[in-house]
């Protein structure tokens, strides 16, 4: 009763102001019609979507043909295809460090790669975690949410607990110092380094993975397990034959998500290491940011250019996803 | 006043064209029931008379004046819906009052209207339960009480009965009646089942494809049909269609065979047939009784349904289907040769576009 | 692989009583060593955030902050160290440290100050107590503008997330009840868009922040991120749900369409919008790029941004940053504990983050 009472009293001055944004409206309505309610209530959100995600997708296009260091667009310079004629010059394809913009090459050289171990070895992790979560087991609920934990994390809060780790007096090497190892400086080494921007962000966005996958592999009618049985199948046999078929749609969707999201690696990696040392962890984004903003030699004419090119990679993917979904929509159905 | 006027109304989704050339004129106090097969437009009717859809053509006139362009919430009627439609996250009290303060009713008179209903249905004890604590006929009560203590100039109820079981709607039935009697107000009502229809209704539309088939009294659609389809309709078990042909015409009379060879003489006025014509006699089972003598109608029985007071004979007359119910029990099986008389049956004659012949 | 299969394929009312099974280790191993690795990180961040300076520097860490004890002495104008002594007839005493001369130390006893024992620096050790420096939380909220952030960072979440609901339950409420021209353009559009992400979009968004006065101010980190395709999307399905039968009654009982949108169609859609007033807390709290580069001036950082500049800096305070790193943790934390459930509901059934 007093929670009835209480939340009535929080609702009284929003009860209130409602009614007063109710008498305009109803004169709205009166001169639109239903149909000009309708275009109401989707303005305020299509005017947003309109600004701050149309726009900048057309005016992208723009603003990557001009040049200078101005914000403004009309304090650009025209220079049409110079910027993507700047981030193509190269003298040898296959050697970033010959290239006008080395820093864009080395970008998507590491991109590449963090794309490719990281989407793989965490599909790999999250498939057998969701496998072994989706055992008899005991407070299943508590050991999904433990590995869920890490994803609600601030990629601030993952990269600076890493870094805290794997800093010279960490955690790492205290344990390993246990075992009788020197202490290592683990973030000045380009390969450690590169090897823990991948560990790290592993750790902390498998859990959304698994999370997917356990759901579809809940999905799986358990008789078909049954029949199975009955039908005496050995196990290795029902995994790839029944299993593994039918959690492929599921797979798929997870494989494309997470490689949209590695393609755009930043928060966790700029944190942890802030491109370092040297290039070894500078992703693509981190390279448009520095480029637009950060850097001394700023070129947001650049910049653009560079996120439409990613943006292109991006597109792919989201296709590939969209239609990973139909796909497998329709198998719901079927 | 609740005098509702339909001209002409026409209404399309896109290019399906749901209701044709409706033309209604429902008089004040009229309890109407709109009757037809599922998906013929009767819903679509009552929402376009409600203001819920916008019609295509046409002018629906409420106490003589055209509210085409009124919106739903101006037009002073109430609706009863099939779901019963009660707010899920409010109480009862609060789902009946919800429409008056909309009209920004002063809240005495709210108390006051919403107790004067709530006596009248008896759901004074759920007053503060949610729709979801009541149970299928509580709700539907809750439903028909948030429409009266809107005091419309109209009641529009679609199907409000369906979600009842069998027993509760004959119950529901018999109050609504009465309830009508005492309120007095225009109530239009929607419904598939044509008992309802022939209980509750001054007079029945029945509705086929969009179409308005035939207006009247439930007695003039069972006595005289306008045309096939009101026939097999109205009346339960349906109406035997049996093909016949003119043998013999009379200024007052004609002779019809059915049956290949039987004879029938039917007293007919003022007709156009001529010899030779095919058409299509209509019987209501009921109207059929068994005959000992050989020159009556001889029909192998195919299946017998023995209910107790009264038996429903299935049988093949040469290749036609004929129902018979006749009274009593019978000691007939499957198979057996029986003999069928219609003397005295009212017989109705339709022609080969299905329409009525004579009067 | 047969048996790795078997291990896989093991389920509920599975063939019980076997005794253990290599894969029921496996299966422990790994649940085990994921609840290690996966709260470890955070809970040895925590632990370290309660430490001194002093004691952050030490190697090898121990787990449990500690500090060394020290004490005042009589004839010494500044405290001195305490140790543990051996004595070289084998029993131990407390001593002060005075100072030190290559492998020995000077030491006295705190309460016979006159006498100076010289004692191996391997027969002392400090004597410790477990000490939680709390100053690590108070200062930062003195010294830097931690409460500033820590404001900023709510004000956000906080806005955006209203502004979130609001817009997009509107959209939504459109988009699933009313049949209009376009709306199928719009629900493609938005569709079209759910994978748009900042890094593609940041330098021209940063130019029209700009023009429209934006820069450096909060509302510039927060409109952008407020018409979310995922919100419309979970909301629209949810209210599809919502029978037309219950809109078509509140307009015949005269609601205008704004009272049906806030009386009727909200109060129903509650869980969905919970759902995603959860989510768009975590993600606005969470925030990072984006206030990263319309923040340029320190008194308008979120904390994600400010603890990032901080922990950037050549002299990192660690101290400092730990604890605040544990504060920015502490909602994400109190969601995961509290509203889990329906976060991994919501996730497993959109498939979206
Ligand atoms: N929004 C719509 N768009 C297109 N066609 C519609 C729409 N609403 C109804 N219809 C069509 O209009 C016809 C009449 O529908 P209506 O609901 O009025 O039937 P009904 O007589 O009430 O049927 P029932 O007894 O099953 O309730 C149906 O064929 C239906 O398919
Ligand atoms: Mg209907």
């Amino acid at each position: 009763m007093t929670k009835t009472a209480f939340s009535s009293l929080l609702m009284t001055p929003v009860n209130a102001l409602m009614r007063i944004v109710d008498a305009p409206l109803r004169r709205l309505q009166k001169a639109t019609g239903i149909s000009g309610m309708a275009a109401f209530f989707l303005a305020p959100n299509m005017l947003i979507f309109g600004i701050f995600v149309l726009l900048p997708l057309v005016i992208n296009f723009v603003y990557s043909m001009t040049g200078g260091t101005a914000f403004f667009l009309s304090e650009r310079s025209f220079v049409g295809g110079e910027q993507y004629a700047r981030l193509f010059s190269c003298v040898d394809y296959l050697d970033p460090m010959s290239c006008q913009e080395d820093a864009f090459w080395t970008a998507v050289g590491n991109t590449f790669w963090f794309v490719l171990l990281q989407v793989s070895l965490m599909i790999l992790a999250s498939l057998v975690t969701a496998l072994i979560l989706n055992r008899d087991l005991v407070a299943r609920s508590f050991w999904r949410a433990v590995f869920f934990f890490p994803v609600l994390l601030s990629p601030v809060v993952v990269g600076l607990i890493w870094k805290w780790i794997l800093q010279r007096q960490g955690l790492l090497n205290y344990i390993l110092y246990q075992f009788g190892a020197e202490p290592y400086s683990w973030l000045t080494d380009r390969t450690w380094t590169f090897a823990a921007t991948i560990g790290v962000s592993i750790w902390a966005h498998m859990g959304l993975y698994t999370l997917i996958l356990l759901a579809g592999l809940q999905a799986i009618p358990k008789d078909l397990y049954e029949a199975a049985e009955m039908d005496g199948t050995r196990p290795a046999r029902v995994f790839w034959r029944i299993t593994l078929p039918l959690l492929a749609p599921n797979l798929l969707v997870v494989v494309v998500l997470a490689l949209i999201k590695a393609v755009q690696v930043f928060d966790e990696v700029y944190v942890l290491t802030g491109g370092g040392p040297g290039t070894s962890t500078l992703y693509l984004t981190q390279y448009i940011y520095e480029t637009g903003f950060a850097s001394a030699l700023r070129n947001p004419g650049l910049a653009a250019a560079a996120s439409i090119l990613m943006g292109l990679v991006l597109v792919v993917l989201t296709l590939l996803q969209l239609g990973v979904g139909r796909r497998s929509e329709n198998k719901g159905k079927r | 006043m609740g005098e509702i006027k339909l001209s002409d109304v026409n209404k399309s989704y896109g290019s399906v064209h749901v209701l044709k050339d409706i033309d209604l004129h429902i008089k004040d106090g009229e309890f109407i029931v709109f009757v037809g097969p599922s998906g013929c437009g009767k819903s679509t009717l009552l929402r376009t008379i409600a203001g819920l859809e916008k019609i295509t053509s046409g002018e629906i006139k409420i106490d003589g004046k055209r509210v085409n362009d009124v919106s739903a919430a101006d037009r002073g009627l109430a609706m009863v819906f099939q779901s019963y439609a009660l707010y899920p996250h409010m109480t009862v009290r609060q789902n009946l009052a919800f429409g008056l303060e909309n009209s920004n009713m002063p809240k005495a008179e709210i108390a006051e209207r919403i107790g004067e209903a709530a006596r009248m249905l008896e759901i004074d004890q759920y007053l503060d339960r949610r729709p979801g604590q009541l149970s299928g006929g509580q709700r539907q009560r809750v439903a028909i009480g948030r429409a009266i203590v809107r005091r419309p100039t109209a009641f529009l109820l679609d199907e409000p009965l369906s979600n009842l079981d069998a027993e509760l709607r004959v119950s529901t039935r018999a109050e609504l009646a009465a309830l009508h009697a005492r309120i007095g107000s225009t109530m239009i009502y929607v419904t598939h089942d044509q008992v309802e229809a022939m209980t509750l209704a001054h007079r029945i539309v029945v509705m086929r494809a969009g179409k308005i088939e035939q207006v009247g009294t439930p007695l003039d659609l069972y006595n005289t049909p306008a045309n096939r389809f009101v026939a097999g309709f109205i009346g339960a078990p349906h109406m035997n269609f049996l093909s016949a042909q003119v043998v013999e015409v009379d200024p007052a009379s004609v002779t019809l065979t059915i049956g290949g060879s039987h004879r029938l003489l039917v007293p007919l006025a003022g007709h156009k047939l001529s010899v030779g014509e095919k058409l299509t006699v209509g019987i209501r089972p009921q109207h059929i009784t068994l005959a000992s003598d050989p020159g009556s109608l001889t029909v192998k029985v195919r299946l017998v349904e023995a209910l107790g007071s009264e038996t429903v004979i299935h049988a093949d007359l040469h290749g036609e289907k004929l129902l018979a119910v006749v009274q009593g029990q019978k000691q007939i099986t499957p198979g057996d040769e029986v003999h069928f008389s219609v003397a005295g049956a009212p017989l109705h004659l339709f022609d080969n576009n299905g329409l009525r012949v004579g009067a | 692989m047969g048996a790795a299969a078997r291990f896989i394929l093991r389920r509920k009312g599975g063939p019980g009583g076997r005794g253990w099974h290599w894969t029921d280790i496996v299966t422990w191993v790994w649940l085990i060593g994921g609840l290690v690795i996966m709260f470890g990180p955070a809970v040895w961040l925590t632990f370290s955030s309660f430490k001194t300076p002093a004691a952050l520097n030490e190697f090898p860490p121990s787990i449990l902050p500690y500090v060394t004890s020290q004490a005042t002495v009589e004839g010494y104008d500044k405290p001195l160290q305490l140790y543990d002594a051996k004595m070289p007839d084998g029993s131990t005493r407390v001593l002060a440290e005075v100072r030190r001369i290559g492998i020995m130390a000077q030491m006295v006893d705190p309460k016979a100050p006159g006498e100076i024992i010289r004692v191996n620096i391997n027969d002392r050790t400090p004597v410790r107590s477990v000490s939680f420096a709390t100053e690590n939380y108070t200062e930062p909220f003195v010294h830097f503008d931690f409460l500033r952030y820590l404001w900023n960072s709510v004000f956000v979440t906080v806005v955006a997330t209203l502004i979130t609901l609001i817009v997009n339950s509107m959209a939504a409420f459109a988009l699933s009840k009313y049949e209009f021209r376009g709306r199928n353009l719009a629900m493609l559009i938005i569709l079209a868009t759910l994978m748009v992400p900042l890094s593609v979009i940041m330098v021209p968004l940063y130019s029209i922040i700009s023009t429209l006065g934006m820069f450096n101010s909060l509302w510039g980190v927060i409109l952008p991120t407020v018409a979310t395709p995922t919100g419309v999307f979970i909301l629209r399905q949810y209210m599809l749900t919502i029978p037309d039968e219950l809109i078509d009654a509140a307009r015949m009982d005269k609601a205008s369409e704004w009272q049906i949108y806030w009386r009727i169609v909200l109060p129903l859609t509650a869980p969905a919008l919970a759902v995603l007033a959860i989510f768009s807390v975590v993600w606005r709290w969470n925030d990072f790029l984006w206030p990263l580069i319309v923040l340029s001036r320190r008194e308008l950082y979120t904390l994600q941004v400010g603890l990032s500049i901080y922990s950037g800096e050549l002299n990192v305070q660690w101290h400092f940053i730990l604890a605040m790193t544990v504060v920015t943790m502490i909602p994400v934390v109190l969601v995961f504990i509290f509203l889990q459930r329906f976060i991994t509901t919501g996730i497993a059934g959109t498939g979206l983050k």
